[in-house]
């Protein structure tokens, strides 16, 4: 298969720097761009592209993009730009490998993105354990500032773009968009309530768009190369190549980019190797610790949002986390509703109150003190915190989505806890 | 607070470095408060955390009340209100690195550095603090030592890192 996204990264061991990202035809989609094509032309072919957004929720990049007041809808002052560059999701380990690898296909993404929805002011948020990637991306950024290709006049075209780069202070919910933006503005990171939507009134109130790391990658090939060209590499219902990932007890855990739509069998056997010596694979979460379990009877399934989503689950980040026969469901999902917990921005009561009630249950149920009541309590929280509606935002209902899922497909287990009144994992682990 | 407020100079107790880096910050936001996490962060890089009284100092720059600067400062897990140590350990205890046994590895460093989540070493060099998920899952377990990321961790590296030979080493 063709590479796309990572096709400037090889051995993994020093980054592109500007002269090698043009020696492979970098910068040559917004040269073509500034020089062709309108910003409404770039719009079109990133709505024909079929591109859905690589942070998790998968909504089409171009629609996302089509909100943002044009014409004569347009009111004076900046529009806004920004890469949600806080990967902080359990289990997703891709925009590092993007950013600390190829920083300019990210910065040529953001200059196409921004000169397609006339935006002159970009931020890269990203969270400040990432050092490598932000020195990077700043050396990468001053090379861009010294020769053109950032600043007022890029390329001697009429379009500008300012780009900084923003270390974020922590915390997962800085990752929901409107807790970013309110990050950014130096405030703490509640997440908004929308409508209004950032498209339209984001940061400092004015016309905000907010993509993930890979997407805004994708955009150079797709003005470069066309969307109809994007459309031909997946090889599902979906467009497009996507950095999918494996961690946990397999032979070869990593990330790799292959087309939309591979099958998950040959993401988990071919490419990480298959399980470790003495493990099975139990379960597994498909995109990141707020998705739902699926089992090896969904091996054969298409990593396509709308496949996986059929199957009762959510493709997220498309980084797999998985569960082999010697860790307990019960403890991994314990530790996912811990990270929830500790992590819900305080804001609203099924959230606050909420996760920490369920960790509690939790606890008690894996440490083998759990009573038979504890499973209809859990039953009852999945439902009340995990309807979107119920909370703010989409925090606790994701951190619900394991939960209900291991209820289902491991109940047994619950079970179990219960009636030996302890882990029966607790001894296959030498613990 | 409050007589701490009444007393604070910002002057005396803000360097002239970091009042001029807020400002520079300050410059390109449309009001000063927007200034807040910046000047935090700047601050802490100074002196390594964010005292009362420089939380107070901060708070009368930016003409802000010194309650929402701390709900602020207290929101965000990288801003630091008690003193850490010359490096802060950032474990990471998500769902993968907790399938990679984890927490085996921390209760190592715990034994070795006599320290728990949330402090720092007798001879002030380490503070240990648990964070989300740091994105190099296909290599866990992880943790980050300062600004530098250690993957794979297991028993040998932690003893290299934190055990008596490197300890006394560095002493």
């Amino acid at each position: 298969m063709e590479k796309v996204l990572t096709r400037n990264i090889g051995t993994h061991t020093s980054p592109v720097d500007l002269k090698a990202y043009e020696a492979n035809d970098g910068y040559r989609g917004l040269r073509k761009a500034l020089t062709q094509l309108s910003p409404q032309d770039c719009q079109s072919m990133v709505k024909n592209s079929n591109l859905r957004g690589r942070g998790g929720a998968g909504f089409p990049t171009g629609i996302k993009w089509s909100f943002v007041p044009q014409g004569d809808a347009r009111t004076p002052g900046h529009t806004y730009l920004v890469c949600n560059a806080d990967e902080m999701e359990p289990g997703a380990f891709k925009d590092r490998l993007l950013m600390e690898y190829d920083p300019h296909q990210l910065i040529e993404g953001m200059l196409l993105s921004a000169y397609s929805i006339g935006a002159d002011i970009a931020y890269i948020f990203i969270r400040g354990e990432y050092a490598v990637a932000i020195r990077r991306l700043r050396d990468a950024i001053a090379e861009c500032y010294a020769n053109g290709y950032l600043g007022k006049h890029i390329l001697n075209s009429q379009f500008s773009l300012e780009l900084h780069v923003h270390p974020s202070a922590g915390r997962y919910i800085c990752g929901e968009e409107t807790a970013l933006i309110n990050a950014l503005e130096g405030k703490r990171a509640n997440p908004r309530a929308k409508p209004p939507f950032p498209q339209v009134s984001g940061l400092w109130g004015r016309p905000t768009i907010v993509n993930n790391v890979e997407t805004l990658c994708n955009i150079p090939h797709i003005i470069d190369r066309g969307p109809e060209w994007f459309n031909t590499l997946g090889v599902g219902e979906d467009s497009g190549t996507k950095l999918f990932g494996v961690s946990g007890r397999v032979n070869n855990p990593g990330c790799w980019e292959l087309p939309m739509g591979t099958p998950i069998r040959d993401i988990i056997e071919n490419h990480a190797g298959g399980m470790k010596s003495g493990f099975q694979l139990k379960g597994f979460l498909p995109g990141g610790g707020s998705t739902d379990f699926l089992v090896a009877d969904h091996l054969d399934l298409a990593m396509d949002y709308n496949v996986i989503g059929a199957a009762g689950s959510r493709m997220g980040t498309g980084t797999l986390i998985i569960l082999d026969d010697r860790t307990c469901p019960v403890g991994m999902v314990l530790n996912l509703i811990q990270f929830f917990a500790q992590e819900s921005c305080g804001f609203c009561t099924p959230c606050r109150d909420g996760l920490p009630w369920t960790r509690h249950v939790l606890e008690s149920l894996e440490s083998g003190a759990g009573q038979p009541e504890d499973l209809e309590t859990l039953a009852y929280q999945v439902k009340y915190i995990g309807a979107i509606g119920n909370t703010h935002c989409a925090l606790a209902p994701g951190a619900m989505e394991p939960l209900q899922s291991a209820m289902k497909y491991f109940y047994d287990d619950f079970e179990q806890h219960i009636t030996t009144a302890q882990c029966p994992y607790r001894l296959g682990r030498g613990a | 607070m409050s007589q701490h407020l009444i007393q604070t100079d910002v002057k005396s107790t803000l360097s002239t470095a970091e009042i001029a880096a807020i400002d520079a910050e300050i410059a390109h936001l449309p009001y000063t408060s927007a200034a807040a996490i910046d000047a935090l962060k700047i601050v802490q890089a100074a002196r390594g955390w964010v005292s009362d009284e420089c939380l107070i100092a901060i708070a009368k720059h930016l003409d802000m009340s010194v309650e929402q600067l701390e709900g602020i400062a207290t929101f965000y897990n990288l801003i630091y209100r008690q003193p850490v140590g010359d490096k802060v350990i950032l474990f990471c205890n998500s769902v993968s690195c907790w399938i990679c046994d984890c927490d085996k590895v921390k209760e190592r460093i715990s034994d070795l550095l006599e320290i728990d989540y949330g402090e720092t070493t007798t001879n002030n060099r380490y503070t240990l603090l648990p964070v989300p998920c740091l994105g190099a899952c296909d290599r866990a377990p992880v943790m980050m030592v300062g600004d530098d990321l250690i993957t794979h961790l297991d028993d040998e590296i932690i003893e290299t890192l934190f055990g008596p030979n490197q300890q006394a080493q560095s002493d």
